[in-house]
């Protein structure tokens, strides 16, 4: 009974593994059918991601911070039971948030004014998640369609700021101008690594801890898991958790806004986010929404899209057909867990 | 004539567990055949098997005298089987018409679905208003439409699996006369239960399945409750109720006092609770004596802190263990273990939670201890609640409710769904309780089993508690529940 439990228990920490090599086969094989090298766009895309120091530093972290970042939010609300499908909204927020203080912290020392930017997008990202929160907890408005909604009242927002309030000087391109070099993350010299890796990997390690050890992560879990049970047996306010956990998965994702705006573009533009938002959904789902687990899958997820221009520049693949892999990706693991759920039915049923 | 349905030599496994080893069963046209057994017998797994749900590993059925291969449900429906099923099947958004519309697969006009409606419930007994909506409708009228649904297909054999479970036993009483009178229009039935006296009430004939084989199988007639309980358990039966009546100089302080307590109803169908005053006694044993939606939940609720009174005061010396009706939607944690279930259950005031922290290895220790003291049937405190069975589920949350060291015990309904040993232990852990000086309040659905049990009752009736004095009788109490208190 034990050995089967443990062999079940290995079978379900594979399976992400599992999923991710079928769908690299899948885009192989996809690869092959409409013509392609798979070999050599394969090579590309590898080495687009991991060829080199250059590629590492400067291609996959860059873009592994903001889909880590955002989603352990997600992790943090799915693990709750808060569907929040808006972070890119949150996101933009971040952004616009981080855009604008930033502009205005010219003169003050890098130590203050970082830290301001950075709880400015986190406060926006909160913001920006708390309508949906009201509209949940006081009209019984589902979180899905509100937060996935919202997504694009932010992008309206983001492109009414870079032509309006937060234009460029010149007022000649739908962009802000550049953030001073005080709002500016640190970044390792020669790449454009920056802070902003760190102070994720730190918040994993804290999520990880929270959900494991603490009684109010012990609560959220119980939440997303059986809410009434989780008010009549353990007397959990599930409104505040569900409250608190959406609300601190759009302050994630402003967050990330944040480190975009102050450690990669250093300017806000229409389309920053090629789509992290909704990526980080896919990054936090392969990792079970496990805080560590989605360190790992959200650098998979950056090496993918890193690997994929280098991929149209070496082999002419067009970059879009990594999404078939992410795609089948997901599938898979959504897969495994049906049949796993299918499974336990069967042992419950005997 | 032949018999309506014939099971022979039916195997059923499911994974290394043999569910059932080999099982004859006849229906013959026309009669009302009940089919006994303890939860895990394979009663339901067998009707299954008739009704297409499962395959069976060897085995034939034979439907009217043809031998039939049921590949579905669809299959089933078509020879003229319908099934009851334990749970509700209609779509509670749509009205009572076009669930049954739905069930028949009548192509009509939806004025003519109520029109055919209205007809099919007044010459089958089964008469439902066709109008609400049935999430609207009680669980008695829920039950009888189910019922009806079936009869819609022009199902001329019913498979009932536990259809009073949900009901209270006027509902229950009253659902199955009219299921005997369906003999009259040649229907017949197989009804699915482990209540002794539904059996012996209206059956003709009874199957008593006991770990897959047929244990017995012949006519009513010449059985009593303890022979068929001795057919159903293999062994001289527990005795269904335990009475330990507790010495009146026992009782002590007040732990529950409600004054004048109004609560609106938690759902539809319910009464909510109106001017509710009560007193509960440390060491008392109370019977909440209601028919379903009179107002228990709501007062369960507000006494445990789930429901907020819109008047009136409760007091209720801490800490309040309530156990409710509903385990998998309401108590559980499936997908977790028994230790994080163990840990819900104290609410972060157990000994093993050191401010923010849960020492987990120390809960996982004390979920071992329990397991073992309250006779679990577990692989481990690792193993998730929901692998469990119903009776072990319940037995780890009495566990979980006595380990806060209540003074106040709410069991709403604990017995729901187990077998007659492990009802037993679960009343024999209630009256425990209430001579180790905790004031115990518990609603069971039996009248007969809460009378066993208790030291005093109040009934519930339209959402008003009715005192009941001591010595009232059974048949007083039951009319008190269906009439309330006459002015």
């Amino acid at each position: 009974m034990t050995a089967r439990a443990g062999a079940r228990r290995w079978a379900l920490r594979l399976a992400p593994v599992a999923a991710v090599a079928v769908g690299i086969a899948v885009l192989a094989l996809a690869l092959l059918v409409a013509g392609y090298d798979p070999g050599l766009a394969l090579g590309a895309l590898w080495r687009g991601a991991f060829g080199s120091t250059d590629a590492v530093l400067s291609a996959l972290l860059p873009r592994a911070i903001p889909l880590i970042t955002i989603g352990l939010g997600i992790g943090l609300a799915f693990r709750a039971g808060a569907l929040n499908i808006g972070a890119e909204g949150q996101f933009y927020a971040g952004a616009v948030a981080a855009t604008w203080i930033g502009l205005l912290l010219g003169g003050w020392p890098r130590l203050v004014a970082v830290p301001v930017v950075l709880a400015a997008a986190l406060a926006a990202g909160l913001a920006w998640a708390s309508l949906p929160i009201l509209l949940r907890l006081r009209f019984g408005v589902l979180e899905v369609i509100s937060t996935l909604l919202l997504n694009f009242v932010a992008e309206a927002l983001v492109s009414w700021m870079v032509q309006g309030p937060l234009q460029e000087s010149r007022h000649v391109y739908p962009q802000s101008d550049p953030l001073p070099l005080a709002a500016r993350l640190p970044a390792l010299p020669g790449t454009r690594l920056h802070l902003g890796l760190a102070l994720a990997l730190g918040a994993a390690v804290l999520l990880w801890v929270f959900f494991r050890y603490s009684l109010p992560g012990f609560q959220f879990r119980a939440t997303g898991s059986n809410p009434v049970a989780a008010r009549v047996m353990g007397g959990v306010n599930t409104r505040r958790v569900f409250a608190l956990a959406l609300g601190a998965s759009g302050g994630f994702a402003g967050l990330a806004g944040g480190f975009e705006v102050s450690g990669t573009s250093f300017a806000l533009f229409q389309s920053l986010s090629p789509g992290y938002g909704f990526t980080a959904i896919a990054v936090a789902l392969l990792a079970r929404l496990d805080p560590l687990a989605t360190v790992a899958s959200g650098l998979l997820f950056a090496a993918l899209e890193a690997g994929s221009s280098a991929m149209q520049r070496e082999a002419q693949v067009p970059a879009v057909v990594v999404w078939v892999a992410e795609a089948v990706i997901i599938i898979a693991v959504l897969l495994s867990d049906t049949w796993r759920r299918r499974r336990a039915h069967a042992v419950v049923e005997a | 004539m032949p018999p309506a349905l014939e099971l022979r030599g039916i195997h059923k496994t499911f994974g290394s567990v043999t569910a059932l080893a080999g099982v004859d069963f006849t229906l013959e046209a026309g009669e009302v055949h009940a089919l006994l057994g303890e939860n895990g017998a394979g009663k339901t797994t067998l009707m299954r098997i008739a009704f297409g749900l499962l395959r069976p590993e060897a085995g034939r059925i034979v439907i009217e005298g043809e031998q039939a291969a049921l590949r579905d449900p669809g299959d089933a429906r078509r020879l003229g089987l319908g099934m009851v099923h334990q749970h509700f099947t209609s779509i509670p958004a749509f009205t009572v018409a076009e669930n049954v519309m739905l069930a028949g697969g009548w192509r009509c006009s939806l004025a003519e679905a109520v029109a055919r409606t209205r007809r099919l419930g007044e010459s089958s007994g089964f008469a439902v208003d066709p109008a609400p909506r049935v999430g609207d409708l009680s669980a008695g009228v829920k039950q009888r439409l189910e019922v009806l649904k079936a009869l819609a297909a022009d199902a001329r054999i019913l498979l009932l699996d536990e259809p009073t479970s949900v009901l209270s036993p006027p509902d229950g009483e009253e659902l199955l006369r009219q299921l005997r009178q369906l003999k009259a229009r040649g229907v017949s039935s197989v009804l699915i239960t482990h209540k002794l006296r539904e059996a012996l009430a209206i059956a003709d004939r009874v199957t008593v399945l006991r770990h897959g084989r047929v244990a017995f199988s012949g006519p009513v007639a010449g059985q009593t409750a303890e022979s068929l309980a001795t057919h159903m358990l293999g062994e001289p039966a527990v005795p269904v109720t335990i009475r330990q009546p507790v010495p009146a100089d026992a009782r002590g302080e007040v732990v529950v006092r409600l004054e004048a307590v109004t609560v609106s109803r938690l759902d539809a169908g319910g009464s909510g609770l109106t001017d509710a005053t009560l007193r509960l006694g440390a060491g008392e044993l109370v019977g909440l004596a209601a028919v379903e939606g009179n107002g228990q939940r709501e007062l369960f609720r507000v006494i445990a802190g789930l429901a907020v009174p819109m008047r009136g005061a409760v007091h209720a010396q801490g800490p309040v263990s309530f156990i409710p009706e509903d385990r998998t939607a309401e108590a559980l944690l499936e997908e977790f273990s028994l230790t994080e279930n163990l840990v819900l259950s104290q609410r972060g005031t157990a000994p093993w939670v050191r401010g923010p922290w849960v020492r987990w290895g120390e809960a996982g220790a004390r979920t071992t201890e329990l397991i073992a003291a309250f006779g679990v049937r577990a692989p481990g405190a690792g193993a998730t609640a929901g692998s469990l069975s119903g009776g072990n589920q319940q037995r780890m949350l009495i566990a979980g409710a006595l380990e806060r060291r209540p003074r106040v015990l709410l069991a709403e309904n604990p017995t729901r769904g187990l077998d007659l040993k492990a009802a037993a232990e679960v009343m024999r852990r209630l009256s425990d309780a209430a001579r180790d000086g905790v004031g115990v309040l518990v609603h069971l659905p039996d009248l007969d089993e809460l009378l066993g049990l208790v030291d005093r009752v109040i009934v519930l009736y339209g959402g008003r508690v009715l005192e009941v004095a001591p010595g009232t009788g059974r048949e007083e109490i039951g009319r008190l529940m269906l009439e309330g208190r006459r002015p």
